[in-house]
């Protein structure tokens, strides 16, 4: 039922764990679905000095799908610019996985939004950075 | 490449066929193989040895073997109870932990000729009171089923009280014995049951092959579901499986009522594995797990998801299964969990290990070896962990 990405992705996950003072965490999914996704992100400039993933990591309680996308993703995100990072789509998952099994293309391939709610807290947290300074 | 122990933990699904039952099996594939119907020799040896079978099938629930008739399996034997009873509007009452093979005709017999459906509710444990089936039968019910033992908790019903009560009533009383048929004590008469449903691959014999006891007096009730010729008195047509009916009969031989051993081995299994933190047994336990069916154990294990502990116990060589959403087509967690009123969260983490016929200690060492490592590392990239809740 299915890939064997998927299988490679699911016995031998990438990336697994937290990352200890992360610049944006990211977490979607809901328990009583079974499913519950967190992503770690720290940011850095690179070299053309724009913001980018300079690691990543993810903790994930779910199904096989579930724990493929999680460590799929954190391998398409790493060391990619912010604004590349957020246009990684479900589908982009989906195909790096060799496909998903229909079923679990929704209800499962929750790892883009984790991503996207880890980027959007480093930027909130970022804007409120910014605005303390400006208010000193 | 090492090669891995296999531990087959799931003989609930289904058994190896056993190697007695296929050796019985085996000339009627290529030298017995006349049709039961035929006049000539070959079809009449094909007879003998159908009525032979039903002979031996009829003994293991203590029927008439003119009570027995040959199905392609627990489903169909299903299907033909209900729909074969319920041919017009009325009541039927039955309950939640009921295999889809008794739920779905009954929604179906709800959609098409409007009948109505009392579904019981169950205790924590799986169990249906009795006196909720007194209480539902009503003037126009046609039926009542509920199962004997249940695949999923091991749940074994109170049949003969519900047989009692069905009987006083002048009311239909089927039974799905799937499970329990072959592992515990069945008596057909003494339960007061009027049709019972039993599988052959449940029990080491062939996929394909079942049975429905129908008791005498109703047989003139039920309608045929399966029109054609006049086999089995008419009431399910189509040339019998003369081969898959020798095998399920050879595994009827073979079966063991209360099997010690399985359940001296379910024990050590049950005992072992809640030693792992945050864990517990799904269905009959403390001084109701004698009421639980011997080779059955279904554990539900907090933080993390079944599908995922199913097929990293798979990569290790051990086949059990669960009642996650993740691992069903409906993306709903099992029906039955749910029903003993379990969190859905909690019916995801479920894993239930079926024991059978060739399951020896080593096989329960090995899993009482490798699963709390398995469930150890899930948690370990799982959220949701005492040490992160702070629970």
């Amino acid at each position: 039922m299915y890939s064997k990405k998927v299988m490679e992705h699911f016995n031998k996950p990438k990336n697994m764990g937290e990352i200890k003072n992360a610049d944006g965490v990211g977490q979607v999914g809901n328990p009583a679905c079974g499913d519950v996704m967190e992503i770690f992100i720290k940011v850095n400039k690179n070299k053309a000095g724009k913001e980018s993933i300079k690691d990543i990591k993810f903790k994930t309680m779910g199904c096989v799908a579930a724990l493929a996308t999680s460590s799929m993703i954190t391998e398409l995100a790493k060391r990619k610019t912010l604004a590349g990072a957020k246009k990684i789509t479900r589908g982009d998952i989906a195909d790096a996985l060799e496909g998903l099994p229909p079923l679990k293309m929704h209800c499962s391939n929750l790892a883009a939004d984790a991503l996207k709610a880890a980027i959007e807290d480093y930027e909130k947290k970022k804007n409120r950075r910014s605005d303390n300074h400006e208010t000193n | 490449m090492k090669k891995i122990k296999k531990v087959y933990l799931d003989n609930a699904a289904s058994t190896p066929v056993a190697p007695e039952v296929l050796a019985a099996m085996k000339p009627f594939f290529t030298e017995k193989y006349g049709n039961a119907s035929s006049l000539h020799s070959f079809g009449q040896d094909a007879k003998n040895t159908l009525e032979n079978a039903r002979r031996t099938v009829a003994k293991m629930i203590n029927a008439e073997p003119d009570e027995i008739f040959f199905t392609s399996g627990g489903s169909e034997s299903n299907n033909l109870a209900l729909k074969g009873i319920a041919t017009k509007q009325g009541h039927i009452i039955t309950s939640a932990v009921e295999h889809p093979a008794v739920l779905k005709p009954c929604e179906f017999l709800n959609k098409s000729l409007g009948c109505e459906i009392t579904i019981l509710p169950v205790d924590k444990e799986g169990f249906v009171s009795v006196e909720d089936v007194k209480k539902a039968i009503k003037e126009n019910t046609l039926l009542v089923s509920i199962m004997h033992a249940n695949n999923e908790v091991g749940v074994i019903q109170s049949i003969a009280d519900i047989g009692n009560i069905c009987r006083e009533k002048n009311i239909i009383f089927h039974t799905d014995a799937v499970q329990s048929f072959g592992k515990i004590k069945i008596d057909a008469k003494a339960m007061n049951v009027d049709m019972l449903s039993a599988s052959s691959h449940k029990i080491n014999g062939p996929k394909g092959v079942g049975v429905l006891y129908i008791r005498g007096g109703i047989r003139n009730r039920i309608m045929p579901q399966i029109h054609g010729g006049s086999q089995e008195l008419g009431i399910r047509a189509g040339t019998e499986n003369v081969a898959g009916v020798v095998g399920f009969a050879k595994a009827c031989e073979l079966a063991k009522i209360d099997d010690k051993s399985i359940i001296k081995l379910r024990n050590k299994l049950i005992k072992g594995v809640l030693k792992i933190e945050d864990s517990w047994l799904n269905g009959p336990r403390g001084k109701n797990l004698d009421k639980r069916l011997g080779n059955n154990a279904n554990f539900s294990f907090k933080y993390i998801e079944g599908e995922a502990l199913v097929l990293r116990l798979d990569a290790l060589g051990i086949a059990g299964s669960t009642g996650s959403a993740c691992s069903s087509k409906s993306l709903k967690p099992s029906h039955v969990l749910s029903a003993l009123g379990l969190r859905p969260e909690d019916a995801h983490g479920s894993l239930r290990l079926t024991l059978g016929k060739y399951t020896e200690e080593e096989d329960i060492d090995y899993v009482l070896n490798i699963l709390p490592g398995v469930v150890k590392e899930l948690r370990s990239i799982s959220p949701f962990t005492k040490q992160n809740k702070g629970e």
